[in-house]
């Protein structure tokens, strides 16, 4: 079963990608972080190292991952997302971190 | 007529400069890949319009760009960086075992012949290669595996590959540098390496003529003789005249050997020019003076030079890539600074005018220098 997941990006991917700030992706099967982020780069392949190290598969640091208030960033990338993100009604947020310089 | 195109890599963002054979006029393009840190860019020797650009954040990590005409368009390009097998451990600051983990791209050094083939110098300092554009790297591990990477250790910019020399005499020939480790070559295309430390002096390590451990800046040669290298170190500035098989100090009379960028006049092998800077403390000129120093004798004797330049309350810095030039008839030196300004001169240094006074901080300068 193929659900549509609304993924908002921050803003200096949506720039990479030549994106607007939400997009939708495609996920077959259970609607977890990992299935979101692998149907994202494989729709848009230049976020691919952008979100997850290439290396490790992890988060990168300065990015977090929030959804319905809540902070789902140390969540298993294998769990379930919340239902409202599983069918649409809520995005999946993809937050750059207030750092830098 | 001839033009001469800079491409400069800053703290938040790429800019393209032109100008014609005269370099009094530029023009400066919008930033590319704005608010991302632009370590280095560099054109093709075999296809100008060929340029190549890493660009990199603490958020996002790696992205390569590749261009195909001239800079005025970008499109990503490959962007992972794996290190052969298993990587194992360099020294930490603290001199404990650390993980060898990829950073960012900090030198891009495009073939001389093949505008698809191209290298990236790595932080962790590793040598890539790439044979299709920079759609996919292959790591040339046998730098990082010869036997010394336990002992090599970050500079406090962290632990880098900045210089890559391509011998054009001789394809086999590869010399890199890594801070805080030391020189290296090849003889035989990046597959095998050996450090070339031998004459260089690092107090700061406990053998202080150790085969690897020195804080190598910016290594520069003329391309007419590529067995010549001059070298500026942490402190120091070096000369090799048989392929980094051996070093001799030449900071002669510099009021400072302690320093960044380094580069060779285009038509004068014996024409070398340094930035002094205060010390590794303070990364900004003497007394507030910003000056060029030239030598005409291949080191040792050296002359500042101030005209255009600010002499008063200037407190910048001028990184080891940020200096370049061009292979017009007169040739053109340029440099930026930690400040936003990028300097050229058309007349071999004598006088200087800021080409951009406003820019994010410079942290490198290309010239390519166009029929």
């Amino acid at each position: 079963m193929s659900r549509v997941v609304r993924v908002e990006l921050p803003a200096h991917l949506c720039v990479l990608a030549g994106l607007g700030r939400e997009v939708e992706v495609s996920v077959e099967g259970a609607v977890t972080q990992r299935a979101i982020l692998d149907a994202l780069e494989a729709k848009y392949p230049v976020l691919q190292g952008t979100i997850r190290d290439h290396t490790s598969g992890l988060r990168r640091p300065f990015l977090r991952f929030f959804a319905c208030e809540q902070d789902l960033s140390h969540d298993s990338p294998d769990d379930a997302v919340p239902d409202a993100v599983a069918e649409g009604r809520e995005p999946f947020l993809i937050i750059a971190a207030i750092a830098g310089g | 007529m001839s033009r001469v195109r800079l491409l400069v890599g800053t703290h938040k963002g790429a800019f393209v400069l032109n100008a014609d054979g005269a370099r009094k006029d530029w023009t400066i393009s919008s930033p590319f890949f704005a608010g991302w840190e632009v370590y280095h860019m560099k054109g093709s020797p075999a296809d100008p319009d060929r340029i190549y650009a890493s660009q990199t954040s603490g958020w996002s990590g790696q992205v390569m760009q590749r261009s195909d005409d001239g800079g005025d368009t970008w499109q990503a390009v490959g962007n992972k960086f794996a290190y052969d097998g298993v990587p194992g451990t360099h020294q930490w600051y603290d001199g404990t075992p650390h993980p060898w983990e990829f950073k960012r791209v900090w030198h891009i050094e495009p073939s001389l012949s093949c505008p698809d083939t191209v290298y990236a110098g790595v932080e962790d300092a590793a040598l890539f290669r790439s044979s299709d554009g920079g759609q996919t790297w292959q790591e040339l591990a046998g730098l990082r595996q010869h036997g010394t990477g336990p002992a090599w250790q970050p500079g406090a910019g962290g632990m880098c590959l900045h210089t890559i020399l391509l011998d054009p005499t001789n394809p086999e020939r590869i010399v890199i540098a890594i801070s805080a480790a030391g020189a290296f070559r090849s003889d035989d295309g990046g597959q095998s390496w050996r450090p070339i430390n031998r004459g260089l002096r690092s107090q700061f390590i406990p053998n202080p003529t150790a085969e690897v451990g020195h804080c190598v800046h910016h290594i520069a040669r003329h391309p007419s003789r590529p067995d010549t290298l001059f070298m500026q170190k942490h402190w120091d500035v070096m000369r090799s005249d048989d392929a980094g098989d051996s070093w001799r100090e030449v900071s002669g009379n510099l009021p400072t050997d302690f320093g960044f960028a380094i580069d060779v006049h285009a038509h004068e092998p014996e024409t070398v020019y340094v930035v002094p800077i205060k010390s590794d403390s303070e990364h900004f000129p003497l007394d507030g003076q910003l000056k060029v120093y030239r030598s005409r004798t291949g080191g040792e004797e050296w002359e500042p030079l101030t005209k255009g330049l600010p002499q008063s309350h200037c407190y910048v810095n001028v990184l080891r890539d940020a200096m370049a030039v061009d292979s017009l008839d007169s040739c053109g030196i340029y440099f930026g600074t930690t400040g936003g300004q990028v300097y050229g001169s058309t007349d071999g240094g004598d006088s200087w005018q800021a080409i951009a006074r406003d820019l994010p901080a410079v942290l490198s300068v290309e010239a390519q220098t166009m029929p």
